[in-house]
């Protein structure tokens, strides 16, 4: 009897242990879960960072009262980086997302002091236990691209505004023109390097630079919705970047490449919610829905149309890769062999120009 | 009608009062701009300029931030005394990080005592020689040193663009523009542990330090400003005017070029492609808010500095736009301007 009520008055210590364990981890789940994230340009850029601001408001959104979401514009990518992500770490936030490849190493050394944040970095490749990284093959977009500026050049000059001559830029003018030597081996494809992600005065010259050389499509690689505009009153075709930018070309947009980041920012924000959270890289397109198609302009004829899609659907089921060979350098060379797709490390690290493009890459 | 006249006399103990009626007029404008905002001045104002420096850890970063416009405008309020325009800083900055950077990356993976000095020593030789282009020009064909500085500017981010790409890109930097991390005995040492305050601090106390020894002991100091206030009297007493503008631009070249390193080998710890964000022409605005006087320009440099974090702590405290930073900087000196216009002018009213 007496050991029955020890037992019993153990049970109801467990038992009210237990709950009262729970209570305090039920008060800790009501706490909303702070969100940062930092952005290289300002909001209104309408191309790079207005998208991740958008995903951020989407996932504000999506999760309502469990997030609170805070943002630091126009953090220039040098010593300023490493001070505003701290910050972010010492004012409570448990999820850091620092979108432009400049922050890698800062983001990597806050990380390290801040263990128990989580941070995901964009675009770069230095990972740690609490530290993720991720990005989209825009190189998908581009290739679709491709198809449907190879059908609709009169010229058969392409004019492409480049930012840095990094992986990431390389990789996307050498999607576009394999894809437009596919269905016009004609093509060749002329590159201006502006220096700048964000710089609508020299993107707007650049544009008119490569119009006067003949281009007729013009694409870029840069955020501002200027080159779009300097072909709107030029009469030229042009795709937009990062973001829909039909309102600045209503009519020269044929589509534009829309950088998609709100399902993963949700899953991301989710998982870190449910305790999953884990280091991964990412490298999401089609599929993931992390790269879209702004819709098509309405001039385009229906079998560009379809063939834009047709590609865009293989892509999605990986019945097409992009970089699959032949594919020869500018020397004529081959470079990726018939049937074969392109190795991980020469697609991450390219840095060489396919056949179809003018000039070098700048060094 | 209202007319602009000059005054008889300029008041001369306003010029030294002016940069405090601007602050307070900002201060004031502030408040206005933060109530349009839906915001309670109060709150805003105390985010903006006194949160940020609440913790330890905020006014080490406060000082790490003033680290480069304190050097870059302390050496370049030695040319403005003289009437030499220098506003090449921000290219001479870049040079000078550069060259010491080179030496960084050359002594990759080693250690020695003698790495650090003959980086500083490289970034005070970049940053003169990038500074000697527009005093040679100068001197030798009185070519204006205000648009010659300038240009050099963009010539030099357009080398840093070139090695960055090229020479200096970090080989296992799977193609990005960015060099490999320095070594540890190519870092400048921290001063507190775990903080991110460095040796660059003590260099621009130093310059500080030594350009007001210049200006208050020196003749050479004397004769500057004698060539500033007055330069046929100083033509007169024989000061060679040639002299000065070298002198000039070799001060503000090294302490531009050292504050290029401090940033590179400071917080970066590497070469990026975006060394600074424009301090080599904030620092103009914090030479002539400092009045030209060291110790000014090192108040003036923590109020600048100040802005920045304040604005940043803004945005995450109160979810304002970053434009507010620039609003605020653009009306302190605005308000600074207006108060210099009318310390050597007077408004008049009617005919």
């Amino acid at each position: 009897m007496h050991n029955f009520t020890i037992k019993k008055s153990l049970a109801a210590l467990v038992v009210g242990g237990l709950a009262s364990m729970g209570l305090v981890t039920q008060t800790l789940a009501a706490e909303p879960l702070k969100v940062g994230f930092i952005y290289v340009g300002p909001t209104g850029d309408h191309g790079w960072s207005y998208e991740h601001d958008q995903a951020r408001q989407a996932m504000q959104k999506e999760l309502g009262d469990k997030v609170i979401t805070t943002y630091v514009e126009s953090v220039p990518e040098g010593a300023d980086a490493q001070r505003v992500i701290t910050k972010l770490a010492t004012s409570g936030h448990g999820l850091i997302f620092t979108t432009s490849f400049g922050y890698m190493n800062p983001t990597l050394k806050v990380a390290k002091r801040f263990k128990k944040v989580k941070f995901e970095h964009a675009t770069g490749f230095k990972r740690s236990k609490n530290l993720s990284t991720y990005s989209a093959r825009f190189y998908e977009g581009r290739y679709v691209i491709g198809h449907i500026a190879g059908r609709m050049t009169k010229s058969n000059v392409l004019g492409y505004i480049a930012s840095f001559p990094i992986p990431e830029v390389i990789r996307g003018i050498n999607a576009t023109v394999i894809a437009a030597r596919k269905v016009n081996p004609d093509v060749t494809v002329k590159v201006v390097w502006v220096n700048s992600w964000f710089d609508p005065g020299k993107e707007a010259d650049a544009a008119k630079t490569l119009i006067d050389q003949g281009a007729d499509i013009i694409l870029q690689h840069t955020d501002s919705p200027a080159p779009m505009q300097t072909a709107e009153k030029r009469g030229v075709w042009a795709v937009g970047q990062a973001s829909d930018m039909s309102k600045f070309g209503p009519n020269a947009q044929l589509t534009a490449i829309i950088d998609n980041w709100a399902p993963y920012y949700i899953e991301r924000t989710k998982a870190v919610l449910d305790g999953t959270w884990k280091e991964k890289d990412t490298f999401g397109g089609f599929k993931s829905g992390m790269v879209k198609l702004a819709p098509y302009n309405k001039k385009m004829p229906k079998d560009v149309v379809d063939l834009a899609e047709s590609v865009r659907i293989a892509i999605e089921q990986e019945t097409v890769h992009p970089f699959q060979g032949p594919i020869k350098g500018q020397d004529g060379k081959i470079i990726v062999k018939d049937g074969e797709i392109i190795d991980m490390g020469q697609l991450l690290g390219m840095n060489f120009y396919v056949e179809g493009v003018v000039g070098s890459i700048p060094k | 009608m209202i007319r602009i006249e000059a005054r008889p006399e300029a008041a001369a103990n306003m010029v030294y009062a002016a940069p405090v009626i601007a602050v307070t007029l900002t201060m004031i404008a502030g408040i206005v701009l933060f109530m349009i905002m839906g915001q309670s001045p109060g709150v805003a104002l105390y985010t903006f300029f006194v949160e940020p420096v609440s913790t330890f850890d905020g006014v080490t970063e406060l000082l790490v931030k003033a680290t480069p416009l304190t050097l870059i405008g302390v050496g370049l309020s030695v040319g403005f005394r003289a009437n030499v325009w220098n506003i090449g800083a921000e290219g001479q900055l870049t040079i000078g990080a550069l060259a010491g950077g080179a030496v960084a990356l050359y002594f990759y993976e080693m250690e020695g005592f003698y790495i650090l000095p003959l980086m500083v020593l490289a970034s005070i030789a970049g940053g003169m020689a990038w500074a000697a282009i527009p005093a040679f020009l100068r001197s030798k064909f009185n070519a204006n040193e205000i648009l010659t500085s300038l240009m050099l500017t963009y010539v030099g981010l357009l080398v840093l663009s070139y090695l960055i790409h090229g020479p200096m890109k970090d080989p296992d930097g799977q193609g990005f523009p960015e060099s490999r991390l320095f070594s540890d005995s190519a870092l400048f040492p921290v001063l507190i542990e775990d903080y991110r305050l460095h040796m660059g601090w003590l260099f621009a106390l130093a310059a500080v330090a030594a350009v007001w020894v210049l200006f208050s002991r020196h003749v050479i100091g004397f004769q500057i400003r004698v060539i500033g206030m007055a330069p046929r009297a100083a033509a007169f007493a024989g000061f060679e005017e040639k002299k000065l503008v070298w002198l000039s631009f070799m001060i503000a070249g090294a302490a531009s070029g050292v504050a290029g390193l401090s940033e590179v080998a400071g917080p970066l710890g590497q070469i990026v492609p975006s060394i600074s964000p424009g301090y080599g022409f904030t620092a103009i605005i914090v030479a002539f808010l400092g009045r030209l006087h060291p110790l000014g320009i090192l108040m003036a440099a923590l109020l600048m500095a100040l802005s920045y974090l304040g604005g940043e702590n803004a945005q995450i405290s109160l979810n304002m736009p970053n434009a507010v930073t620039g609003v605020f900087q653009g009306m302190l000196l605005f308000f600074l301007l207006g108060s210099d216009v009318l310390i050597k002018y007077r408004l008049r009213f009617g005919r």
